[in-house]
């Protein structure tokens, strides 16, 4: 694809480098999570080379997530704060979703429901972090009460998170020119302008 | 299967049917508590005929030696001094896996085949096919696996499935010299229980009884116990053990529920998108930007 001179720069090379950090670090880990939720997941071990291995990798995995994480946490936490806007944007976020976006109030660089997604990942993690640890039985010994706490509340929320992070690749897809935001940084103008005209205006200075 | 006795009725992280054809007689070791004189023979017959021995530690003040089970001791006594009616009781209390049948170790395990239950009610961890997770000893009610240091599989009392397999009783009850470990048929065990229980009644013991926990279906390691309402004298065996509601919501209906929900996520964009088609940029906004460039 020819980049248009005119396109607007929406992320910057180490923004994406860290948003993919975090991505393959949480494909990894679904998969070698799964592996040990479900029997019909088991198979997925091979991919890590094996059980034990799958074991071994799974928690410095999630390490290097909940890092990576904490730091795009820090850059876009600002830009993902709720305006009134953003929750009427919500309210009527079924128009968006059944097709018809014409109506949708104006927004910013992040829409109401990019913003509700990245507050309820930012808590996902939180609590898979801390979970996680008390699963980790290599370094860490500890009250088995808590430990059994902790299985239910990591199977639980990585299975919330893994159903947010099909929404949100799948709105990324669905969403025509938005993937390339993620992976060369530019979307185009007439893009900017339909699905987030506030920001439009503002890096372009336009009406 | 080669040898009936080896007959598998449960296998971790399986999802079909174990071969169950065959009637298979459960078997179960007795720990009687009132003859036990705390010699540790079980202990050590287990070590010589398991091929394992443990890392020789230090006196933590007690009888209690080693002071707890390991990978590497499989069985421990464990002696509790206790005052009833004025005076002083030893409770001696020959602890390991109790074999459970309905043991939490192979509900939370999600390696397949690492933990097996054999018809006859032995409880058995095949370490090949363990990954060293710990699972096991966040399922079980007793607190009996341990992960090994040296090779991070989960080790514990096999009830001498080996010899079992073959028609023998395990070593500890073999070496026992007072006869308070026996081992039979459950059928048998619960009768020979029951006799006992009569003799410690007669002898004052007015609350003597057979611990075999219904919480975890039935044990097939039962003990005597003087002292039967109240277990947790003998150094904290559990009064009404069973498997934690947390393991079970969590390796239980946390599974389907879980991996429906997220297919019905995945499923739902894919449909969403073959219905509603894709979210393009306007036509006429891409013209309209065209029209300034050309300005």
């Amino acid at each position: 694809m020819i980049r248009n001179p005119k396109d607007l720069q929406r992320y910057d090379a180490h923004e994406r480098a860290n948003h993919w950090l975090v991505g393959i670090c949480f494909i990894l880990l679904a998969l070698s999570g799964l592996a040990f939720f479900h029997p019909a997941f088991y198979p997925l071990t091979q991919l890590f080379g094996g059980g034990v291995w799958a074991r071994i990798l799974h928690p410095f995995i999630g390490v290097l997530m909940a890092l990576a994480f904490l730091v795009m946490f820090f850059r876009f936490k600002s830009l993902n704060a709720m305006t009134p806007a953003d929750k009427e944007w919500l309210s009527r976020a079924g128009e968006m979703v059944s097709g018809n976006d014409h109506n949708m109030p104006e927004q910013g660089k992040y829409n109401g429901g990019q913003k509700a997604m990245f507050w309820a990942m930012a808590l996902c993690m939180l609590l898979l972090f801390v979970s996680g640890v008390f699963l980790w039985r290599s370094y860490f010994n500890l009250p088995v009460d808590l430990v059994r706490l902790g299985a239910v509340v990591h199977a639980a929320i990585a299975a919330i998170m893994i159903a947010m992070i099909f929404v949100h690749v799948y709105a990324a897809l669905w969403v025509r020119g938005t993937v390339r935001a993620m992976v060369y940084g530019t979307v185009t103008r007439a893009w900017a302008k339909q699905h987030h005209r506030a920001w439009y205006r503002q890096v372009t200075g336009k009406s | 299967m080669a040898l009936q006795s080896l007959d598998i009725a449960r296998r971790s992280a399986t999802t079909t049917p174990a071969p169950g054809v065959r009637q298979t007689t459960e078997v179960a070791k007795l720990i009687d508590v009132s003859t036990c004189i705390g010699c540790k023979a079980c202990q050590s017959a287990c070590m010589e005929w398991n091929d394992i021995r443990d890392e020789v530690g230090s006196c933590s003040g007690v009888y209690d030696n080693p002071v707890d089970l390991t990978a590497k001791s499989w069985t421990v006594m464990r002696f509790a001094e206790v005052e009833e009616k004025g005076k002083l009781e030893w409770l001696i209390r020959k602890d390991g896996c109790m074999h459970c049948a309905d043991p939490g170790c192979l509900k939370a395990c999600p390696a397949p085949g690492a933990i097996i239950q054999y018809a006859n009610g032995i409880v058995d961890f095949h370490q090949e096919n363990s990954i060293g997770c710990g699972y096991c000893i966040t399922g079980c009610p007793f607190n009996v696996p341990r992960i090994s240091q040296e090779d991070s599989k989960a080790y514990k009392c096999t009830l001498c499935s080996d010899r079992v397999a073959v028609g023998q009783a395990p070593a500890c009850a073999k070496a026992c010299p007072t006869g308070a470990i026996q081992f039979g048929s459950k059928e048998q065990m619960k009768d020979y229980a029951a006799k006992r229980v009569v003799d410690l009644k007669s002898r004052g013991y007015d609350k003597a009884g057979l611990y075999d926990p219904p919480g975890v279906g039935g044990t097939h390691v039962m003990y005597v116990l003087h002292h039967a309402d109240r277990p947790e004298l003998y150094k904290g065996l559990p009064n009404d053990p069973g498997i934690s509601p947390l393991v079970s919501l969590w390796k239980g209906i946390a599974k389907p529920v879980a991996t429906v929900a997220m297919a019905a996520v995945a499923l739902g964009s894919l449909f969403h998108y073959v219905m509603k088609g894709p979210n393009e940029v306007s036509k006429e906004l891409e013209d309209e930007l065209e029209k300034e460039d050309a300005k």
